[in-house]
């Protein structure tokens, strides 16, 4: 393969008025114009919805495609606690440039900061949208909107709707491609996955797709491809990502030669259920609001065996309140994640297994009264009940830190496209604004932003220089010859016909993946993941069995594919994260922290997005450098002491 | 605890069904009910038996992918709780627990636990949605909601799409759905502009699908965000003004 050099396309000039200048000097493409060309977007959650929405109210032919039964299924709808919007409605002193600066330094500066400052900008007109659409946010008595503040931030900027903000702007997004889906403006493929990226010539022209009910490959051709796919959490196995979420779509166009950028990145969330045992599916996430009003603490003795309630205020160790009077339990979720698998690691742990710490909300209904936290938090308290059968109202909650979001994920421009022409990646899907660390409530921020304000207009960018060329029709060899991979690979886990499942294959990767690849990481750990993954992927590959047909529904055959991508993803997560001799957010190494035990970058040699290009599977992937440039944020140590 | 499960196999949309009998020994208390069936499937597979196909992604009951009758009970019998937030620990040693799709001829079977509820998008499709073109908004703040008025909304637009209402209803009809899908935006100072053709036409393709109501209140009973079969009134309330108003809007008197 060829050596590549990134062009991130970031404008120059004053921060401020970078995305204003780059949207004027962008071509546009005449209204009449729009409907010659096909745009296809994969995966209908945040990013997605409000793409092919936006990109059909414009006039554009779009076809969105999801694995679900219905786009409203996307994991984006399992986000709880909010989404950032730099309105300052609480005259506490927020901005957008409040919002970047608190965002690049969140992010342990790692991210680029014309995408960050373009991403706050966008948070205001979120906000409006969203309302427009009828998402129902919390309210004051006053009729005006409700904020509240968010995981590590000092002004409440954050706009929720109860504990389902997720669910209610997905919700929003999803009526908006419905209407569209009515209008015939969008051709809406459910249950329907993607197995490839298709490219003639180097330029992204279409996607092979398995359709899960009568399991019919097709080929789909376009102008453009969006990948609106998420994250790969799923990798742990464990994790808080619904059972379905995958890597697959990014996988494939990086096989195709999109590179993968920051693999390494990835966030434990603080406030999770401990697991209960072997035979745990997934973890489930409570919002990190919790934290504003619940209070963190793990007992001072090794052996103590009282009932927490019973542990008097001596025993207990506020352990975050302790350590960051500032910030207290509001430090952000990666310092917050560690100091809980401290704790836990010295013998501290409650609960059965010893394996997590207390969230105790007593002071909260002693100060508020039970009706108040019940109103805030209700949904949360009675989440917790039914998994774990104990009343958070009389006992504190039992939480640790689980895999939640990965910041890393296909390299794209400042125009959200990757290095393959015509093939974007928004959302979750892409690596541009959280650097090493997402601030809480801003997931949903990011896949709206670029959902419904970025990608409607970068695309017209591209699409007004191939204006008078059809796309690529699907009888072309290059679809042909995609189609025979996708039913070749069917017909070999078909025929594999080990001895163990496929669950069997992705609970043992797991393992590894948490082991060497979680929250803390070491040069020893990570050669030895690098060692053991493709070890067991040659086993999991030789020795799977996948029973019934490819001619339907067959959920065994959906879950091999993608554990096998998880494979290939997992080992250059293990390699990005040897490469990085630094500690920097979600990403800890062990060699490099402070003498108080903090994440240690090196920013003169690491300050660089690591982009990792594949080299045809037998050879490791190599990696090209992206340098960031910090002009308005200032390297600093975080401290939230 | 030592289970006995009765399950609905049926290969495809097109072949008969049947019971089949599974023997599940081992079943720890903390586990919830999905995971149960993950350990069924896992045997199942290493006997070289095809597992059994069941919808669930986000097990934390929001998605509304998952929906099992379970004794008759769409989600179980916990109140207010979906199949995938159910635990083991409401059943006991010995018990004999019988699994079906949902039962409805709007929702076809398309392989053992798994059926087709696409008629809900098509609900949607008709009507459920607030028209504003990505750009077009003014700022968030200025038009007040009352909190009551929000609140309410949200209370309808908690509905997680799931189906339950349908499976529980002797009628299969959708009437607590869609009532909750247009009151979420009935309600709004937003949903205005759209609320009688939004009201007219979500009813009509909802009837295409589903049977009508008959009050037996089992939706509510059923649903796993415990949504208010008073949203059903409203419902029809809205549609009865809506009749009469959409033809005055046309410039058409009322017989």
């Amino acid at each position: 393969m060829s050596n590549i050099t990134l062009d991130s396309k970031t404008p120059s000039g004053p921060i401020e008025t970078r995305w204003q200048n780059h949207k004027f000097s962008m071509n546009l493409v005449n209204p009449n114009n729009k409907r010659k060309f096909d745009v296809i977007v994969v995966g209908t959650g945040l990013a997605g919805a409000s793409a092919a929405a936006s990109l059909a109210q414009l006039g554009y032919k779009v076809k969105a495609f999801t694995f679900h039964d219905s786009p409203r299924r996307a994991h984006s709808i399992a986000a709880q606690g909010g989404i950032n919007g730099a309105k300052n409605y609480k005259n506490d002193g927020d901005s957008v440039y409040r919002l970047f600066y608190d965002t690049v330094k969140g992010g342990d500066f790692r991210s680029r900061e014309s995408n960050v400052y373009r991403l706050a900008e966008a948070s205001v007109d979120i906000i409006d949208q969203c309302v427009a659409q009828g998402v129902p946010f919390a309210r004051e008595y006053g009729g005006g909107l409700d904020n509240r503040s968010f995981g590590g931030s000092q002004v409440s900027r954050t706009f929720y709707a109860r504990g389902q903000t997720g669910q209610q702007l997905l919700l929003g997004a999803y009526q908006a491609l419905m209407e569209q889906v009515a209008k015939r403006t969008v051709e809406l493929h459910t249950k329907t996955e993607m197995l490839d990226v298709v490219l003639k010539d180097g330029v992204a022209c279409g996607i092979v797709t398995r359709d899960l009910s009568t399991g019919e490959v097709t080929s789909h051709g376009a102008h453009a491809v969006l990948l609106c796919t998420g994250g790969y959490s799923n990798a742990f196995y464990l994790s808080t990502n619904a059972m379905n979420c995958n890597v697959t779509a990014a996988w494939r166009a990086h096989r195709k030669g999109a590179l993968f950028a920051n693999p390494c990145y990835t966030q434990i969330h603080p406030t999770c259920i401990p697991a209960s045992d072997e035979f745990q599916s997934k973890l489930t996430l409570m919002s990190e609001s919790l934290r504003n009003d619940g209070r963190i603490w793990a007992p001072k003795n090794f052996d103590e065996s009282r009932p927490a309630g019973q542990i008097p205020e001596d025993d207990r160790d506020y352990f975050l309140e302790r350590k960051y009077p500032a910030f207290g339990n509001l430090v952000p979720r990666d310092v917050a994640s560690r100091n809980a698998k401290t704790v836990v690691d010295e013998g501290k742990g409650v609960g059965p297994l010893k394996n997590g710490v207390n969230l105790d909300f007593s002071d909260a209904i002693n100060r508020l009264g039970e009706s108040t936290v019940r109103e805030r938090y209700g949904n949360l308290f009675d989440m917790y009940e039914r998994i774990t059968g104990e009343n958070p109202y009389q006992t504190p909650m039992r939480i640790y830190p689980a895999t939640h979001y990965t910041m890393g994920g296909l390299w794209v421009d400042y125009n959200l496209m990757t290095n393959v022409p015509g093939l974007y990646a928004l959302g979750e899907a892409n690596f541009s604004d959280h650097g090493a660390n997402r601030l809480g409530a801003s997931a949903l921020m990011q896949g709206l932003a670029d959902g419904y304000f970025v990608a409607p207009y970068t695309i017209g960018d591209y699409l007004s220089g191939l204006l008078g060329q059809p796309a690529v029709s699907t009888d072309d060899p290059v679809f042909t010859q995609a189609e025979a991979e996708v039913n070749d690979d069917i017909k070999r886990w078909t025929s594999v016909n080990g001895t163990k499942s496929c669950d069997y294959y992705h609970r043992e990767l797991g393992k590894i993946v948490w082991d060497q690849i979680g929250m803390a990481r070491d040069k020893v750990g990570l050669e030895k993941a690098i060692s053991e993954i493709p070890a067991l992927r040659e086993e999991f590959r030789a020795n799977v069995r996948v029973l019934g047909t490819p001619d339907g529904i067959n959920q065994s055959l959906e879950k091999v594919g993608r554990v096998d991508d998880f494979f290939e993803l997992a080992e250059l997560m293990a390699r990005d994260a040897l490469a990085r001799e630094e500690s920097c957010g979600g990403h800890f190494r062990v060699e490099h922290q402070t003498d108080e035990g903090e994440a240690k970058r090196d920013d003169e040699n690491f300050a660089y997005v690591a982009a990792w290009q594949w080299q045809g599977g037998s050879t490791p992937q190599t990696v090209v450098k992206e340098p960031l440039e910090f002009e308005y944020v200032h390297l600093t140590q975080r401290s939230y002491k | 605890m030592d289970l006995t499960l009765k399950v609905w196999r049926q290969e495809s949309s097109t072949s008969t069904g049947r019971f089949e009998t599974y023997k599940v020994p081992g079943i720890k208390e903390d586990m919830s009910f999905l995971e149960m069936l993950d350990i069924l499937n896992e045997r199942l597979i290493e006997e070289g038996n095809e597992p059994l196909a069941f919808d669930s992604d986000c097990r934390e009951g929001i998605c509304g992918t998952c929906g099992i009758m379970i004794n008759g009970q769409a989600h179980g019998p916990e109140k207010g709780t979906a199949t995938c937030q159910l635990h083991m620990r409401k059943f006991h040693d010995g018990d004999e627990i019988t699994l079906e799709p949902w039962r409805a001829a709007g929702f076809p079977v398309m392989k053992d636990l798994i059926v087709d509820r696409s008629p809900f998008d098509a609900i949607i499709e008709a009507g459920g949605f607030i028209s504003a073109d990505t750009g077009s908004a003014v700022d968030a703040n200025i038009i007040p909601i009352p909190k009551a008025v929000a609140d309410s909304s949200m209370d309808a637009a908690a509905c997680i799409g799931c189906g339950a209402c349908v499976a529980a209803c002797p009628n299969s009809a959708a009437q607590l759905f869609t009532s909750a899908k247009l009151n979420s935006l009935n309600l709004l100072p937003q949903g205005q502009a759209q609320r009688w053709d939004r009201t007219v036409n979500m009813v009509h393709r909802m009837e295409e699908f589903f049977g009508t109501c008959t009050n037996h209140g089992e939706c509510e009973e059923a649903c796993p965000k415990e949504i208010s079969i008073d949203f059903i009134a409203y419902m029809n309330r809205d549609y009865v003004k809506a009749l009469r108003k959409n033809r005055k809007l046309a410039g058409q008197v009322f017989p």
